[in-house]
Formats: C-alpha cells, structure tokens, sequence
C-alpha cells in the first residue's frame, strides 16, 4: 500500500505541474489564471491564497493542500494498521511475548511513516527539479508537504494511544485532518479583514504560509516539526500509562439486545456499512458544495487557457462553459461514488475472509439473500450520494447566483443520471465475488483505477473512442446541459441487473472459505 | 434408530492438497458424538461441507435426511452452529449477536428470553460489551450461547472449549448433557480428549482425512489394551504368555500392558505371586490417540 501512496501523490503533483504548464504556457496567461482564482472565494476555500503567478507559485496552489492532506491520510493509515490495527487483533501480543520492549510497535510504526515521507520529499524534489522549476523553491513545496504528513503521523500515535479500537483511533486523527481543512478553509476564505489567522493554527495551513516558489519562508517549517515532537512525546508519555489492548478513552457500553432493525440480514449489512456511508456522504456534501460555488465566474478563470476551454467543452458537452463544468464535477462525483459502491460491494469479501460470513451462512441466510443484503447497501448508499452530491452543488451554485431552486432540481437530476454507470461498476465487483473472491478486492480496484485514469486523461490524451467507450461513465448524457436521452441510461440498469444476477449466480455455486 | 448425519467416503481436495480422502461419520439421532482428530485432520472441513459452506468433490453426505449443499438454507433452519474460531463484527455487542443469530436461524420469535438470559448467567457474559473488548473465550461464549438457546435439533460444535477456563469448560459440559436430556444430537470437534471422554455417547477419531475407528468407548476399549501396575510380594514370571506387552519390572515392581484375552492369566499369576498393591485403569483417549498416530509414523497400516 505504502508504494501506492507515494506513487500516487508524486503522480498527481508531477502531472500537475505538467498539465499547467501545457495549458497556461506564458507568464501572460497564468497572470490572468491568478488575477481571477486567486479571487474567487470558492476556489480560495478549497485550495488556499494564491502567492504568485510564477509556474511553480500556481502548482503549489493548486495541488499543494490537497498533496498535504494526502501525505497526512498516508501517515495516518500506516501507523494506525501497525500500531492500533495490531494490537486490537492480537498480532502485538504475540511480538510483545517475545523479547520487544512495549514502545517497539508505537517507534518501529513513526520511523516506517518518516521514511515513507522522507521518499515522498525526494521523489517530489526530483520530479519537480526535472520539469524545470526552482530547486530552493521544489525543496520547499515538498518539505511543506512532508512535514505536514509527518505531523499527522505523530497525531495518528497519540490517537492509537486514546482509542481502543482501530477505527475510531482513525476517525480520530482524521477528524483533526478534517478540523485542520476547515480552519485553513475559513480562514483563507475570510479575506484580510476577516479571521485569517484561523490559517495559522491548522498544519495545512502551514503548508500554503511556508509560500514555496514565492518566498520560500523556511520558518514555516518549525511549526510542523515542533507538532509532531509535541504529539510523539504525547504518544510516548501515554503508551506507558495504559494497559496493553485497553484505551484511554472507555469503550461505551451498548445494548444488550438487538433492535428489530438488527434482526435481518438487511439490518446487519446496514449497521456495518451505514458509519462510512454516512463518512462518505459528509465528504460528498462538502466538496461538492465548494465545487459548484467554484461554478460562479468559472468562465473567467478558464479565458486564459483556449485548451482548457476546449477541454471541458469537450468533456462537458457544447453548451455554456459553466454547464460544462457542472457536468465534468457530476461526472466525478458518478466516479466517487462508483469508488463507495465497489467499497460497499466489497465488504461481502472482507465478512467472507474475517470469518464473520461462516456463521451466518450457516444459518437460514442463504447466499443470494446474504449477497443481496450488503448489495442493497451499496445501491441505496450510491443513491444518496449522488442525490448529496446533486444537492450540494446545487445550493453552492444556486446560493451565490440567487436561483437555489432551479439548480438544485436541475444537479440532483444530473448526479440521479450517473447512478447506473456507477453501479455497473460495482456490478464488475459483484461478478468477480462470484467468480474469482481471490482476486476480487485487487480486480474490482483496478478497475475503478482504469475509470478515473480514463475520465481524467482520456480527453486531455484524445484517447481513441473504442477505449473511452469501455467506461460506463462516456455513455451517461453529459447533465446539466445536454439532452436527456434515456437509452443509455437503461441499458446501463440492464447491465447492471444481468452482472448482478451473474456474481450472485457464481457465489452459489463455489466454496466459501475464510 | 435413523442417523441425524451420514457421511459416506467423502472427498475434498484443495488444489493439490487432499484434505478428505474417504471419510465415514455417521451420528446418531440423539445422541453427543464426538469428532477427534489432530489439527489438519479434516475435521472443520468435514464440517463445513455438512454445512453447506464448501462443495463435496466425491462420497455422500446428508445432513438430517437432507443433502447439506442442496436444502442448506431449508436444513439450517434446524440446526445451530459453532465455529471454532469465532471472529464477531467488532461494533455489536455480544447480546446484539445472540439475538442476530437467533433470529436468522428461522426461528420467527428469536431465542427463548428465560434460556438466553439463564445461559448468559451462567456463562458469566456482560452482553452490553462491544465484541471488540472481548477475549477469545467470551467471543466463544457468544457462539456458544447463541447455539444452545436456540431450538435447533442438531447442534454442531466445532471446538466449543478453545478459550473457555476450566469453570467455563465445566458450564459448558453440564449444558451438553441438558441437551443430552433433551434429545438434541451434537456433534462435537475436538481434540482435547478429556471433553470427549467426559462427553460423548460415541467417537469418531479420524486422521488424515480418513477415518481411523469409529464407535463408543466401551466397544474402543474392548479393542485396546489394560494398563497394569502391581506390587508384588514375590517374583513373578510373564514370560511366554501371549497377549502382554511392555512388561518391565522393577525389584517387586511390575508394569505392563495387557490384551483384554490375556487379563485372566495376568492376574491369576499375579494372585500366585501375592500382590500388595494393583492399579489396573482403562486406556485414556491420549493413549488411543498415542497409539494411532504413533502407529502412523512407524509406518501404514501398522495396527489396523
């Protein structure tokens, strides 16, 4: 996993930096980018002040937040799954057993995410220095980026040290991340007159004040580091005054008697996945609410790159360029939400390889009913989020332009529309369940991977059209803007329908086993 | 008296691996029936096949007059299952469990509230714990009372006591005696032999996915050999008598193992001899177990 991380982050700022370059070639043309989203407040809200209009100013705009909070969910993952993961399913009892002291899991798991970060610096150094921009500058940017992460790698140990379980340790370091953005957020939002020092206490915010490429304000760099000594030495203290499995926060007690609700396989499935759906539809809600506020004045921030206004005409239909918009950000909100329903789907793996599915299969649950119940999931929560995603925009956009409800009614249809492509790829997920279960969780994720290389570089490549046709997504009727046509819509459903049948059919015919 | 399970040269190969090479079981209606074998045996397996969980590759299975891969949902609804490494969804609590299982049972009105209630005192569970803060012997428990409040006619217990203390192991046995006094069959996976012995009305022990002997204790015994030790007043002689092995003796002190045949001249020589002190038990199930798979390692077939 941890390669993956890293590839994908230095991938992203890599053809970033490139893609602007391509789009916005002389300084004429990124000064007329930064003179109008440096302004608009909905693009200052989500990726933080623009410093400069140099190449490297804008790449570190654009990219330079979201890269931190990248390299802040890698630290986070990786040192819960090797300090918390572990020792809530008893592999650290048996290390612990042997001659390792009690603080080996809490340094063994800080030193692996400080050298997942120390490559990431490098690579983003590398990478950046090749495509022609400043070295100091590079330095900077990827020291920004990386210092956040590694803060975020000693909150993740504090948090391993509060929680008793896995998954609330990682809901509670995600949750700072998620305080951090919004600090940041507010605060960039807020203008000079406003609360701006809110940026100043969120390590994202750290990231945009170190202005890499403008200044290069190296100072910045102590507030990161001095955090995560602070949180290690916090996460140190603490790990020597709890007992091995128990945390310090208590675990509440629930009930000791199912609810009605509880009594089905439905229910079951339901009160599994219903917490990240309900993740899933906070982060639908926000970010697409910021992006169809970008929506406003977006013809002015594109007028400077003809490129770029051909391509998202392209990508988004021939009528006006902010429909054009409307539509690319739905058509990614149908790709997120295909990443939720493959998770969902998914699940009946992960109960199948835990043991959990033995015990219910070996009661009256049958297999169809036991795979139907985690698929009706996945359905009505790939539903709502596109329903969220539709609504946020919507208001995002209607709010700042004062016709709310027209444009919500007119996004909720648009992100309703994306519902069958993004089942027909959980659908994929459902028929290799069925048929290759090994190969199942590594196939059904390529597979969403192929769909988002070929929705973000598929027009930018001119990609051929038989390749683009292998997405669902290039059949959906690009809304808001274009015709409704109902014929693709439908035979996406029948697909749906047919790949559904066929996993369940393959699930009842082989053997289950953990 | 009609057979609550009936396996007949079962086969289950996972791709190179044989894990079932023609395995019998036949369990009675009624009755606890104990299923022994080492790890890697073929127990779970064979479990899971007559659970419908994994697919026969040869030999007959059936499952209460049903076919275990055909009627799985239609048999399940007349049978409780314990797994024998029990992993609970670490977000429910073990009450929500009890109650979830019961309910997918089948059967429409859930667990009977008293014999849930009486089994979670017994068992001392806190049932409003999050499974995640539990040891491996309460998530054991979980199962456990799950399955025995229920109504099922055939429990299938896959090592039920892998976790529990010996308080708990004891809970557990006057249990499956009351399910004894009830009619219910169990069967019951093991490899911890005392459970058995204490148990079963009848054993299965199998080895290397076959079966090695089958049958009850008593008609077991009756193939084996007495274990014997006596302290003698004078010398004695057991040279040349059929049916004796391991004979060591000590000064006046005599051990041996002896064939039941061979009992009578034992002893009738010993009596001769004078004896001050005898300790005459039947073999333990370690000991058949010793037996079988020592005999494997000296060789196939050495004592079949």
């Amino acid at each position: 996993m941890l390669p993956a991380w890293v590839y994908v982050i230095t991938a992203a700022i890599a053809s970033n930096s490139y893609s602007l370059n391509k789009l916005y070639p002389t300084a004429a043309d990124r000064a007329q980018l930064a003179a109008s989203g440096g302004h608009n407040p909905a693009l200052v809200f989500l990726y933080g002040r623009l410093w400069g209009d140099s190449l490297g100013a804008v790449s570190a705009w654009r990219y330079g937040v979201w890269a931190a909070i990248f390299a802040a969910l890698m630290s986070i993952f990786l040192v819960i799954r090797h300090t918390r993961a572990d020792e809530e399913a008893g592999r650290l009892e048996l290390v612990g057993s042997a001659a390792v002291g009690r603080l080996a899991a809490l340094t063994a798991s800080l030193l692996v995410a400080l050298a997942a970060n120390v490559v990431l610096a490098v690579l983003l150094v590398v990478v950046l220095v090749v495509l022609g921009l400043p070295v100091a500058g590079s330095v900077a940017f990827a020291l920004a980026i990386t210092t956040c992460g590694l803060a975020f790698a000693a909150i993740a140990a504090l948090a391993a040290q509060l929680a008793a379980g896995a998954r609330a340790a990682r809901g509670i370091a995600i949750g700072v991340l998620g305080a951090a953005y919004l600090l940041r957020a507010v605060g960039d939002a807020s203008g000079a007159g406003g609360v701006s020092w809110l940026t100043w206490l969120s390590p994202l915010g750290w990231t945009e004040m170190l202005r890499p490429y403008t200044e290069d304000r190296w100072w910045v760099l102590a507030l990161p580091l001095a955090l995560t000594a602070a949180a290690t030495a916090g996460a140190y203290v603490l790990v020597t005054l709890r007992d091995h499995g128990a945390g310090l926060l208590p675990d509440r007690p629930g009930s000791a008697t199912a609810s009605v609700w509880l009594r089905s396989s439905f229910g079951l499935a339901w009160r599994l996945q219903r917490g990240t759906l309900y993740g899933w539809a906070a982060g639908f809600a926000f970010t697409f609410a910021a992006s169809g506020a970008a929506a406003k004045g977006i013809g002015s921030l594109l007028g400077g790159s003809s490129q770029l206004r051909n391509a998202f005409t392209r990508l988004g239909g021939q009528a006006g360029i902010t429909d054009a918009y409307l539509a690319a950000i739905m058509s990614l909100a149908g790709l997120a939400a295909a990443a939720y329903a493959t998770s969902a789907v998914l699940r009946l793996r992960a109960e199948e390889t835990g043991g959990q599915a033995e015990p219910l299969l070996a009661t009256a649950i049958g297999r169809t009913r036991w795979g139907l119940s985690h698929i009706a999931v996945a359905v009505v929560g790939t539903a709502v989020l596109l329903a969220v995603a539709g609504v946020a925009a919507g208001l995002g956009y209607g709010l700042r332009t004062g016709s709310a409800g027209p444009e919500v009614a007119r996004l909720l249809g648009a992100g309703m529309a994306q519902l069958p492509a993004s089942l027909a790829v959980a659908g994929v997920a459902v028929v290799l369940f069925g048929l290759l279960p090994r190969a199942s969780v590594a196939g059904a994720w390529t597979v969403v991977g192929v769909l988002v290389l070929i929705a973000l570089f598929g027009q930018v490549l001119q990609l051929s059209q038989p390749i683009l046709d292998v997405s669902p997504f290039t059949h959906v009727p690009k809304l808001p803007g274009a015709a409704v046509t109902a014929g693709p819509l439908l035979w996406l459903s029948l697909a749906v329908l047919a790949l559904v049948a066929t996993g369940l059919a393959a699930l009842r015919r082989r053997d289950i086993s953990p | 008296m009609t057979n609550a399970i009936e396996v007949r040269a079962l086969r289950k190969t996972f791709g190179r691996a044989t894990a079932l090479d023609g395995l019998d079981l036949a369990v009675r209606s009624g009755e606890v029936h104990a299923f022994l074998g080492p790890n890697g045996a073929g127990k779970t397996t064979t479990i899971r096949i007559l659970l419908g969980l994994l697919r026969k590759d040869g030999g007959e299975a059936s499952l209460l007059g049903g076919d275990p891969w055909r009627d799985a949902t239609t048999l399940h609804t007349r049978l409780a299952y314990v797994p024998g490494d029990v992993t609970l969804w670490p977000g429910l609590t073990g009450g929500e469990i009890i109650d979830l299982l019961g309910s997918l049972r089948g059967s429409r009105s859930g667990l009977d509230p008293k014999r849930r209630q009486d089994l979670i005192e017994r068992f001392a569970l806190d049932p409003a714990k999050k499974a995640r803060a539990y040891s491996k012997g309460n998530r054991q428990k979980v199962a456990l009372i799950a399955a025995l409040a229920s109504d099922a006619e055939l429990l299938i217990l896959d090592e039920p006591t892998a976790g529990l203390d010996p308080l708990m192991e004891a809970v557990f046995r006057e249990c499956v005696d009351d399910e004894r006094q009830h009619g219910r069959t169990v069967l019951l996976s093991s490899h911890i032999l005392a459970e058995a012995e204490a148990l079963a009305d009848r054993v299965t022990i199998i080895r290397d996915g076959r079966t090695a002997e089958t049958g009850t204790l008593a008609e077991m015994r009756h193939l084996t050999r007495t274990t014997v030790d006596a302290e003698l007043a004078g010398p004695v002689v057991l040279d040349g008598l059929p049916g004796v092995h391991a004979a060591e003796v000590r000064g006046r002190h005599l051990h041996c193992e002896v064939d039941p045949a061979a009992l009578n001249d034992v002893l009738t020589r010993l009596t001769a001899a004078g004896v001050v002190a005898l300790t005459c038990r039947p073999p333990t199930l370690e000991e058949l177990f010793l037996r079988h798979y020592s005999s494997e390692r000296a060789g196939p077939g050495a004592t079949r």
